[in-house]
């Protein structure tokens, strides 16, 4: 009875262990097709369509953290593969400084005007 | 004064935007960014399109001559159209056709084969795309040309033409 008792808690542990990396992997599966281009569709997401690109692409995905690759690992095989243009969020390089710099300076000049208006 | 330059502004800024969107009106509303196609041939394991056996990029790419590799589907009617161009490309010794059969019927990719006549040196199957995704290919019908430095120096997105066959002519001679 006792063996029983505690084979059935290793059981539970285990299915709720494995529901939890599922969820995860979801999540993580989700928050990645999100972030990549339809580069066969105008504006939508992989997650969003339902063209052949996007297909292959979010079963890739998929395979791709199954095999255990992290975030940046698959976006930098798609990166290496279609170019910076396939990612929605664009990475902060040489090439896209300006990109991320500029609204923080646009936003600082707002505020030093505003603030010199109300002085 | 002060109100001339103002209306100034105002009209020169109309006017850049007025070009802007009338140029749009004529360019194409699907943007394809321009990457960089110079890449290394991938590495990859493939199977082969008749016998079903494993075959590697090293095996398949080993001589030292340029490839094309053509991404077809029996469903795709474009692919129909290209294929005699790539009929005509596969009489040139210069180069070797290798196929990548895109997740197709497998009894119907045999069928067009048989009826439109074999350009491939080799064909392989890609069942899930994820090899065309290797190639960094969008769909379906897409080429490539590999250089003697196994370098992919040109990719030809939707079918061959008339127009593309002499381009490629051009490259491989």
């Amino acid at each position: 009875m006792r063996i029983l008792k505690t084979f059935l808690l290793v059981v539970l542990f285990i299915n709720i262990a494995n529901a939890n990396t599922d969820i995860k992997d979801k999540n993580l599966n989700n928050k990645i097709l999100k972030n990549i281009r339809c580069l066969v569709c105008q504006g939508q997401s992989v997650y969003d369509s339902e063209s052949e690109f996007s297909s292959t692409i979010k079963l890739l995905v998929k395979k791709k953290i199954n095999e255990g690759k992290s975030e940046k690992q698959i976006y930098e095989f798609l990166r290496k593969r279609y170019g910076d243009w396939v990612i929605f969020e664009p990475e902060l390089n040489k090439n896209t400084y300006i990109l991320w710099i500029l609204p923080l300076l646009l936003f600082l000049l707002g505020g030093a005007i505003i603030r010199k208006k109300l002085k | 004064m002060k109100n001339k330059i103002y209306l100034s502004v105002v009209i020169i800024f109309l006017i850049f935007c007025f070009v802007i969107f009338y140029n749009g009106l004529n360019s194409s509303n699907i943007y394809t960014p321009k990457i960089n196609t110079k890449q290394k041939l991938p590495i990859f394991e493939a199977k082969d399109f008749y016998s079903n056996k494993s075959i590697s990029s090293e095996e398949l790419f080993k001589e030292d001559i340029f490839y094309i590799v053509n991404i077809w589907a029996s469903w795709c009617v474009p692919c129909r159209k290209e294929h005699k161009f790539l009929m005509e490309l596969s009489k040139s010794e210069n180069v070797k056709i290798i196929g990548l059969n895109y997740k197709d019927n497998l009894n119907n990719a045999k069928k067009f084969i048989n009826e439109l006549g074999n350009p491939y040196s080799k064909n392989l199957t890609d069942k899930n795309g994820f090899l065309s995704i290797e190639f960094g290919a969008y769909g379906v019908p897409e080429t490539f040309i590999i250089n003697k430095n196994k370098t992919i120096v040109k990719k030809f997105i939707g079918p061959i033409n008339k127009k593309t066959l002499n381009q490629i002519m051009q490259i491989i001679k």
